[in-house]
């Protein structure tokens, strides 16, 4: 069955937005969507260094995208810091120097759309393994750290008054999110990742009454993305990355449209306080 | 050290600096069980920076932080907004940092009377509804120590009033102890046992009836001392330059303020130690 190419991208895409879910969820919450980005264009450093060094690409992204993590990490303990600023030389910078050493690598062949946008053709059964493992480690140690992860989502003075240790709980989910950048660029691409993990999230909102129902919402909004977009790029022979990011965005569209509807059966969201 | 099951925290000179400048410096306090101790004192006076230091949040930069590390705190911080992006009820804030039983949610709720909004989206509750789910969260996981940052804030002046006898009760039932900061002394005068004023530093401290009734009192707070509302609007004898340093009374300027730098009150201005047991229940 998996010898498929386009049975191993559905399966490999269905992979990484049970995982992207909830992890996606928290980047809504903690409003970080732009730190995702950071994360995901480093990636494409990451993938030069290991086209330079021959060595995994998944590995290398990974690598790449926790060493920018833990120095965000770092440089955001210094709290004058402009993180927004930040995070955006960062981003950009790492995008743009990523993309200048592929060009100087002119004796390594890479489809660099691949890399930006995705590629279900290259989608191996190796990758499957790495999707799934990677994928139930995220799922793990997210349920591990659920709880001070959370109440720190919510006031990290609070958590940490009383005895949880939001600061390591930050800690490791900044892993998970380099950890899941890294499974999930050959899916939807490096410019695309953060898509894949907030546009489910932000539509599970619009049905959820609790945070791990929404975590739940989100990983079956993002599988059910993943089926369309991909259906919807063999049929009409689309990029495969962009098109399951089309597909959520009509989700999106979907929810906010039948939010509309019940406005008055008391289903709107209200004005955030104060 | 502290005393065998009695004095639940104590803060010997401590104080606090960032970002060049010192936040708090030379606080001395304790609370002990059964107790509510409040700190007032205007803005930028140091108030949640001490009450981060008391609960541990924040690593004195100088003097000490006493507290059994198995002290089980009741934290209820001074802004705390739910983003709408983020679902959450009431019933599920009370197990934000603590498993909790049905039925010891339903009893916090019930003893803050919210115990109808269990259900309610805390975005949706008004600044009242929302503090008393603050308080009930904080007192569901039974805390020796509650530490309430400006829990009356976006509160009506009625219902401050019925929070505070609320606060009063829980202490009585629960038995723990109660570092209260406030802005507002004359609404908190009834339900503390205990005063201190911060401006940077301890200015004055004591039993609230015994600071109003004391001369050192009168003469910090002017002439309009025996008005409660005047304990308020009490004189500083120093104010902070927008640039953090100090000018005092004095005239003189200094980069930051210290109790033992000489600018400040003598040691007589301030009331003492608090007389124990007065007002307690």
């Amino acid at each position: 069955m998996l010898d498929d190419f386009f049975v191993r991208a559905l399966v490999a895409g269905i992979g990484v937005a049970l995982v992207a879910g909830p992890l996606g969820c928290f980047i809504v919450w903690r409003r970080i969507a732009y730190y995702g980005d950071t994360l995901a264009h480093s990636a494409l450093l990451g993938i030069a260094l290991a086209l330079l060094l021959e060595v995994d690409i998944t590995l290398a992204v990974f690598l790449m995208s926790a060493a920018i993590s833990l120095i965000l990490v770092v440089l955001q303990r210094r709290e004058r810091l402009s993180s927004d600023a930040l995070l955006g030389l960062l981003s950009h910078s790492a995008l743009a120097l990523g993309l200048v050493c592929l060009a100087f690598m002119t004796w390594v062949r890479v489809d660099l759309m691949g890399f930006l946008f995705g590629d279900i053709l290259a989608v191996s059964k190796t990758d499957i393994a790495v999707i799934y493992g990677g994928g139930a480690l995220i799922l793990a140690v997210l349920a591990m750290i659920w709880r001070p992860l959370f109440a720190a989502t919510v006031n990290r003075d609070l958590a940490a008054a009383e005895g949880l240790d939001p600061d390591r709980a930050n800690l490791v989910f900044m892993l998970l999110m380099a950890l899941v950048v890294a499974i999930a660029m050959k899916i939807v691409g490096v410019l695309l990742v953060t898509a894949l993990l907030i546009i489910p999230a932000a539509t599970a909102r619009w049905f959820s009454r609790g945070p791990e129902q929404m975590a739940l919402l989100a990983a079956a909004i993002g599988v059910a993305a993943v089926v369309a977009g991909l259906y919807a790029s063999l049929e009409w022979n689309t990029p495969s990355g962009p098109s399951i990011v089309v597909a959520a965005f009509a989700f999106f569209l979907v929810g906010l449209s039948s939010l509309a509807r019940n406005r008055y059966a008391g289903a709107v969201p209200p004005e955030p306080r104060e | 050290m502290l005393s065998p099951a009695q004095t639940l925290l104590r803060l010997e000179d401590a104080g606090r600096y960032a970002s060049g400048k010192w936040l708090v410096r030379g606080v001395d306090l304790t609370v002990d069980r059964g107790e509510i101790v409040t700190l007032i004192g205007p803005n930028g006076s140091g108030k949640s920076t001490t009450a981060k230091m008391a609960c541990g949040i924040a690593r004195p930069d100088e003097g000490r932080v006493i507290r059994d590390p198995a002290l089980r705190i009741g934290y209820v911080p001074q802004k705390l907004s739910v983003d709408w992006t983020l679902p959450l009820t009431v019933s599920r804030l009370m197990r934000l940092t603590v498993s909790l039983s049905k039925a010891d949610a339903e009893a916090a709720l019930k003893e803050v009377g919210i115990a109808h909004l269990a259900g309610a989206d805390v975005q949706t509750l008004s600044g009242g509804e929302f503090q008393r789910a603050m308080l009930a969260r904080a007192i569901a996981r039974k805390p020796d120590l509650l530490i309430l940052d400006e829990p009356v804030q976006g509160v009506d002046f009625s219902g401050e009033i019925a929070l505070y006898e609320l606060i009063s009760e829980i202490r009585g039932r629960l038995g723990c102890g109660i570092l209260l900061i406030s802005h507002d002394l004359h609404v908190v005068m009834a339900a503390t046992d205990s005063v201190v004023c911060l401006n940077g530093h301890v200015c004055c401290k004591g039993s609230p009836k015994s600071v109003l009734e004391s001369p050192e009192y009168r003469r910090l707070f002017g002439g309009r001392a025996a008005a409660t509302l005047a304990l308020y609007e009490h004189h500083h004898d120093h104010t902070h330059l927008p640039d953090g340093r100090v000018l005092h009374a004095d005239g003189t300027v200094t980069a930051h303020c210290h109790p033992d730098d000489g600018h400040h009150h003598g040691p007589d201005a301030t009331t003492g130690q608090k007389e124990r047991g007065e007002g307690d229940a």
